[in-house]
């Protein structure tokens, strides 16, 4: 397990860890959209799920109403967070349990290689996290000589291929079976050469690879979805019993939650259990769904610690709302949904949250440095058509944040862009007749720049902003304005 | 100021910036109820029915006294099951292979090397096809028993079957482990379509015992 995060930036890098990518949306998107045939994967991928969900949700009909329920349990908690925070922190621990703070992604991943090292362990197998994929800890613990295994499947094959996550439910969206049974055939050392791409037979191998690690794995790292403060219980909701492996076979169990996914009763559960399997893999039920509370005499894991993530969130919830964006329970429908995210696919948005939450989630987790700041460019990924909300279990209004999120990214301007001085110019341009007319006539020289095709192709900076992703229809012969006066004078 | 304390203090000033002016009010106006009555014979019907939607297997059996016939066909050719320490000894009075009781607890080799599972569960969800596992109660077990093996038969009574998922929040007790089960363990991971039969146990049989 060497070099196994190729393409990602290093942990020191940044101490949000994977909440920035490299490059702006748009020049990304160029080459996501250049490859066909990560386009005809994700369009059947996200076709197929959108169908699943669409059936079992119309079963409930009382959709709606666990909607609003999901949404005002989510602004309550926030409303009352440090406090939920700390009882969550009283029941953990009088069960038995440790819970550690951690300011930043750079702190929880040196909380959790302290532990790792402290077990004298020098592997730990991993259950799919979205927090942990945040932090980047797994490059943290490979630079502390600490192996970790992935053991969500698509997280094993984003692991196995030096790939990135691409989607939260399923981090290997962007691949078919095709690719992952090479995937497999190259780089699982055991594995049978005549294995096919049927999705069974792939499943099957995954099970061979990884069933001796969950055996005798001596620590187990987890994400966490719902915490319930009133009792301190802890759950993880899956499919393949990986995460039941994680969470019950190894001595110890690290979770690494952020501090948004409490919930304050156990009743709130009977809401969310509802809302995350039928908004994410489009089922009734998962497979599996875990809970476990403090340590349990017998049974599990004998050292249980939790690591409560801050990492920007703090910034969130200072804005009314924007907080909003902290409802998200990862169920990935707004992902699904997006005519966007379709088709670029994830690592477009560079930070590890793609899709329409990632949108607005990302940069407010960072916060948006200047112009220069790739995430800047996010909440412009998209065509506010409005989907996400639809989909959303939790009623997050995500256009209402991408537009607050474009305004904000507008403030972070320190100079003005080709945009400003675009937007400037007309502002003079419009605000006198004679200035308007003056404007009309070198109209005219945009039929020249056309010519006979009729279309503008190509125009200098600050216009080329424009002209790079469409083309300009070349102006009319007459403008309005000129036809009145030459008629009706 | 430690971690804990600046965390909890930026938690608190962003709340005094954020919270909104007024007091949030949560709305529970869905159903607590199930449209189907715990127990019923309608209930037990949904239930086979999302169940098996799911690959589960269901034998349907009138009482307790047919559990033994239908938890030995089930086990078929099964050298060796283990069962919790207060699994009724009746239900493998049918069964001719070896049983071992988990207590003393086995280990994970041992848990490896059997062929299946028995147990009962605590409530099942008609609605979503699920059952639940809890470690407290001895005829269900401490967690890796039903994980290890590859094959689980689960035994549920009618008394313990509800319709929707709130029905079932409210019977269950989260301070000892929960496990809630639906169908064998499957993956939606390969371009989003579920197949049954990763890590978990492959194959999944319900008795169900009851109208």
């Amino acid at each position: 397990m060497t070099a196994v995060e190729l393409g990602m930036p290093t942990v020191a890098a940044d101490p949000h860890g994977h909440l920035r990518g490299t490059e702006s949306f748009p020049k990304a998107a160029h080459h996501a959209l250049a490859d066909t045939q990560l386009r005809r994967n994700l369009g059947h991928a996200t076709r197929t799920i959108r169908a699943k969900r669409a059936a079992v949700v119309s079963e409930v009909d009382d959709w709606e109403e666990l909607r609003r329920a999901g949404e005002t349990i989510k602004a309550d908690t926030l409303a009352r967070l440090p406090e939920l925070l700390v009882q969550l922190e009283e029941q953990v621990t009088a069960r038995g349990g440790q819970v550690h703070w951690a300011r930043d992604a750079e702190e929880a991943n040196r909380i959790v290689v302290d532990l790792v090292r402290g077990t004298g362990a020098d592997e730990v197998v991993k259950v799919k996290s979205m927090a942990t994929q945040e932090t980047g800890l797994n490059e943290a613990l490979e630079a502390a000589g600490v192996a970790a295994f992935e053991t969500d499947l698509a997280e094993l094959i984003v692991q196995l291929s030096h790939d990135r996550p691409s989607h939260f439910l399923v981090p290997a969206i962007h691949r078919n079976r095709a690719e992952i049974r090479e995937i497999f055939l190259r780089e699982m050392p055991d594995v049978d050469p005549a294995l096919t791409d049927e999705p069974r037979r792939l499943a099957m191998a995954a099970r061979a690879h990884l069933r001796r690690k969950f055996l005798t794995a001596k620590v187990g790292i987890s994400g966490v979805n719902f915490a319930v403060a009133e009792t301190g219980t802890l759950s993880v909701v899956e499919s393949e019993g990986n995460g039941r492996m994680c969470l019950t076979l190894p001595e110890t169990l690290i979770s690494v939650m952020g501090v948004e996914k409490v919930v304050p009763t156990w009743q709130d559960l009977e809401v969310f259990l509802q809302l995350l399997p039928r908004s994410s893999t489009g089922e009734r039920m998962n497979p599996y769904t875990s809970t476990w509370t403090g340590v349990t005499p017998g049974d599990g894991p004998q050292t249980f610690h939790l690591v409560l993530l801050d990492n920007g969130r703090s910034n969130v919830l200072a804005s009314p709302d924007g907080r909003q964006a902290l409802h998200c329970i990862r169920c990935s429908a707004c992902l699904n949904v997006c005519p966007v995210y379709e088709r670029t696919g994830g690592h477009a948005y560079g930070s590890i949250y793609p899709g329409p939450i990632g949108a607005v989630l990302s940069p407010q987790l960072t916060g948006i440095s200047g112009t220069d700041d790739v995430n800047a460019s996010l909440p412009y990924a998209s065509s506010l058509c409005g989907a996400c909300f639809d989909a959303c279990p939790v009623r997050i209004d995500i256009p209402h944040l991408l537009v607050q999120q474009r305004a904000a990214a507008v403030a972070a301007h320190t100079r003005p862009t080709g945009q400003d001085l675009t937007m400037q110019a007309m502002a003079i341009a419009m605000t006198t007749p004679g200035r308007f007319k003056l404007a009309e006539k070198a109209l005219g020289l945009g039929r020249v720049l056309a010519g006979k095709k009729g279309r503008i192709t190509g125009l200098p900076w600050p216009m080329s902003g424009w002209t790079n992703a469409r083309d300009l229809p070349a102006p009319p012969a007459e403008t309005f304005r000129q036809w009145w006066e030459r008629t009706h004078r | 100021m430690n971690a804990r304390e600046e965390v909890l203090a930026r938690l608190r000033s962003a709340s005094v910036a954020g919270n909104p002016a007024t007091p949030v009010v949560v709305t529970r106006e869905y159903a607590t109820t199930g449209q189907l009555a715990p127990g019923s014979a309608e209930v037990l019907a949904r239930l086979d029915e999302t169940l098996t939607d799911y690959k589960a297997t269901v034998t349907r059996v009138a009482t307790t006294d047919d559990v033994p016939g239908a938890v030995a066909a089930f086990l078929g050719g099964a050298r060796t099951v283990v069962v919790p320490s207060g699994l009724p000894e009746a239900w493998l009075a049918a069964y001719d292979g070896e049983v071992r009781r988990d207590g003393p607890p086995l280990s994970v080799d041992e848990l490896d090397a059997v062929d299946a599972v028995v147990t009962g569960a605590a409530v099942a969800i008609a609605d979503t096809g699920t059952f639940v596992l809890a470690s407290a109660a001895s005829d269900q077990g401490r967690r890796a028993i039903t994980l290890v093996p590859d094959h689980h038969v689960c035994v549920i009574r009618a008394a313990d079957v509800v319709c929707s998922v709130p029905e079932a929040v409210t019977r269950l007790d989260p301070s000892a482990p929960l496990t809630f089960v639906s169908g064998p363990s499957a993956t939606s991971d390969i371009e989003l379509d579920r197949v049954e039969g990763v890590h978990g146990p492959r194959r999944l049989d319900v008795v169900l015992v009851g109208p």
